[in-house]
């Protein structure tokens, strides 16, 4: 059984809110990347989303974008990225990864080249921001067939047929976007995201997650009281950022990185 | 009206969800969806109302100044010794270049969805004014995005947004040019998508800005059409326009898709030379990607990382093409050929002392390509070359290269 549906059934059962750290793979290098995804393991991340660095991320905001920009310096490249997986799978047979990222990396591999590695690595589910659901039969066919989920985003400015019909193509969870605007934003409206939420709940069973903006304790506990977990990108990468690759970056300076993570999962173990 | 009558189904593009056989589409994040499908629909409503068009026409002749001549260039077709070669003057055109033609259209249905704000991305600088003219004149606020580098090498251009009241945003992200200008914009645009209509410049970007952008530009197309029959009694044998990311090619090229007789050049930007890699020639030389919200032919690398391109024309200076482009290369009704950098730069020469027109240097490229076409055809053959933009904004840039300071 796929891993997403594995951790996410488990969370129901016992009331535990997913808690979903996003990270650039090899911001500021590979090697940092699979410790981080190790430590954010231990502090409590229930499914990790691994961005694939693109040149062109449109939808990210600028904390992404100099994470992206760190990680295309030291040469990360998508077969990379799923050689990460691979490895990161030698230690971690349990934790769900999805991969997040823009169309043209995947385009340039070819969609059954990319499934296939993926499915070989060990990724439970792939997020193309890019890519709305019109556009990915054939994409999602080919993950489907690897047990791959398909995630796809709802917006808030995503129409009510438009969101029934993005439910019944996802799998794995539900992505929704808090607020208008790119990744790192910070203006959450908490009325409308419940209103929104709410309705959404009627269109699917899947999980649903919220994300963008959500940067600390506080918002984590907002947003997690109405959903069935959080995503927090921008706070970490920012974090992720004071790193620096040309020293030995040592376990002390991890923990710190990923204090934003523990600080989020015992905010949401007391909802 | 979008004129279709020349349309057979062999050309009629794109479907309904903005593919050109396996091009366009609307590849955007979810947060703009809603916006580009609202667009789509209201497009789609005033492409059948008489009246938008009715006031678009208006614009263009009491405003832009059209229709445009089509002028016998008679030392340049001596120079070049072959076919006779006619300018599509839209150098002429109000703001100097094709692109005020689409920011009018454009500006139109914001107007009529009701939106306050303009935002607009810009490479040569010449869309950004376009895109500030119209929201001057229709008391619009505007914010322009235009890559640092760009601001750098066009500085007249962006002196002349902020008169025209625009706010000028350098872009410092990425490479710093058009595609950068493009993500920020996009970027505002997810952020401000209640109150801000984005006026993409070129046919490309997702759907239905490729149709709609073209649609718009086809004014150039026509009028030649019109005017070759009146002027030459005949239609031309060739078309030649640069292309960047394409909307003055496919506006002079789509009224004449169904008229076989007349060949057609794209001119890309060839750079230092296509063999060198330092080109912005994605259909010369590219393969099929995504950006920008459309499937085309890109530069990107093996591993799908868009490239950096270059040109002496910041106007081409764009790793993309729109996407209907890409078909027409694939059905092989378009030729897509370059011109490099110093090509350029004789036919800007050339043509500015042989005509007493300085031409951009984007158009300038089409001129390189048409001199060398025209040399291989007759004395009874004709070529008509899209004239897209007048060339004094790139002065300093012309000085500069030949060590000249102003």
């Amino acid at each position: 059984m796929n891993r997403i549906r594995v951790v996410s059934a488990a969370a129901a059962e016992s009331g535990r809110k997913l808690l979903i750290p996003y990270v650039v793979a090899g911001d500021p290098n590979l090697d940092t990347t699979l410790r981080l995804m190790h430590k954010l393991v231990e502090e409590g991340a229930d499914i990790i989303e691994l961005g694939i660095p693109f040149s062109d991320p449109s939808s990210d905001g600028p904390v992404i974008q100099l994470g992206v920009e760190r990680s295309l310096a030291v040469g990360t490249t998508l077969t990379a990225v799923l050689d990460l997986v691979t490895q990161f799978r030698a230690r971690d047979a349990k934790t769900p990864i999805v991969l997040m990222g823009y169309l043209n990396p995947v385009e340039i591999m070819g969609y059954e080249q990319f499934v296939e590695r993926a499915s070989l690595a060990g990724v439970d589910g792939v997020l193309i921001v890019d890519l709305p659901p019109n556009e990915a039969t054939e994409f999602k066919t080919l993950l489907d067939s690897r047990e791959i989920d398909t995630i796809f985003l709802v917006a808030p400015t995503t129409t009510d047929k438009r969101a029934a019909q993005i439910a019944a193509s996802c799998s794995g969870y539900l992505y929704y976007v808090s607020l208008k605007g790119v990744t790192g934003a910070a203006l959450l409206d908490t009325a409308s995201v419940r209103q929104n939420i709410e309705k959404l709940r009627r269109l699917t069973d899947l999980p649903i997650v919220i994300g963008f903006g959500i940067k600390d304790a506080e918002s984590a506990r907002s947003m997690g009281e109405l959903a069935d977990g959080v995503i927090i990108g921008s706070a970490l990468v920012e974090r992720v950022a004071k790193l620096s690759p040309a020293n030995e970056i040592s376990e002390e300076q991890l923990a710190e990185v990923t204090t934003v993570i523990a600080t989020a999962r015992e905010a949401l173990d007391c909802l | 009206m979008p004129n279709t009558e020349h349309e057979t189904i062999g050309f009629a593009g794109p479907d309904r969800l903005g593919h050109f056989g396996p091009y366009g589409g609307t590849f955007v994040g979810e947060t703009l969806i809603a916006a580009v499908e609202e667009l789509a629909a209201v497009y789609e409503e005033v492409s059948k109302d008489p009246e938008f068009w009715a006031e678009y026409d208006r614009d263009l002749k009491y405003y832009v100044g059209r229709p445009s001549p089509l002028y016998f260039a008679e030392r340049l077709t001596e120079a070049a010794g072959g076919a006779r070669i006619y300018l599509k003057r839209e150098d002429l055109n109000h703001t100097g270049a094709h692109k005020v033609n689409n920011t009018i259209g454009q500006a139109l249905l914001a107007k009529r969805m009701g939106k306050t704000r303009i935002i607009a991305e810009t490479g040569a600088g010449q869309h950004g004014v376009a895109s500030a003219t119209v929201a001057a004149r229709l008391g619009l606020e505007c914010y322009v995005y235009m890559g640092a580098e760009d601001i750098q090498r066009q500085a007249p251009n962006v002196y002349r947004m902020k008169l025209l009241g625009a706010h000028v945003v350098a872009v410092e992200s990425g490479s710093r040019t058009l595609k950068d200008a493009m993500n920020e914009a996009l970027r505002d645009w997810a952020t401000n998508v209640d109150s801000t209509y984005y006026i993409i410049g070129t046919v490309a970007g997702p759907h239905p800005y490729p149709q709609l952008v073209r649609d718009f530009q086809c004014i150039i197309g026509r009028e030649a059409r019109e005017q070759s029959l009146e002027q030459l009694g005949k239609l031309p044998d060739a078309l030649v326009a640069c292309v960047g990311g394409g909307s003055n090619a496919i506006g002079l090229f789509h009224p004449f898709l169904n008229d076989a007789g007349v060949a057609m050049y794209g001119v890309e930007a060839g750079g230092d030379g296509i063999e060198t890699g330092r080109h912005a020639a994605p259909l010369s030389a590219g393969v099929p990607g995504v950006l920008h919200g459309n499937r085309t032919y890109l530069m990107t690398d093996a591993g799908g990382q868009i490239m950096e391109t270059h040109s002496v024309s910041a106007g081409l200076d764009y790793p993309g093409v729109g996407p209907e482009h890409a078909w027409l290369k694939d059905l092989k009704r378009v030729n897509y050929v370059d011109a490099t950098d110093t090509e350029a730069l004789e036919a800007f020469h050339k043509l500015t002392r042989l005509e007493g027109i300085i031409p951009a240097l984007e158009s300038s490229h089409a001129v390189a390509y048409a001199l060398k076409l025209a040399a291989t055809m007759t004395a009874e053959e004709s070529i008509i070359i899209n004239l897209s933009g007048r060339g004094d904004k790139d002065i300093q840039t012309v000085a500069k290269l030949e060590g000249l300071t102003l």
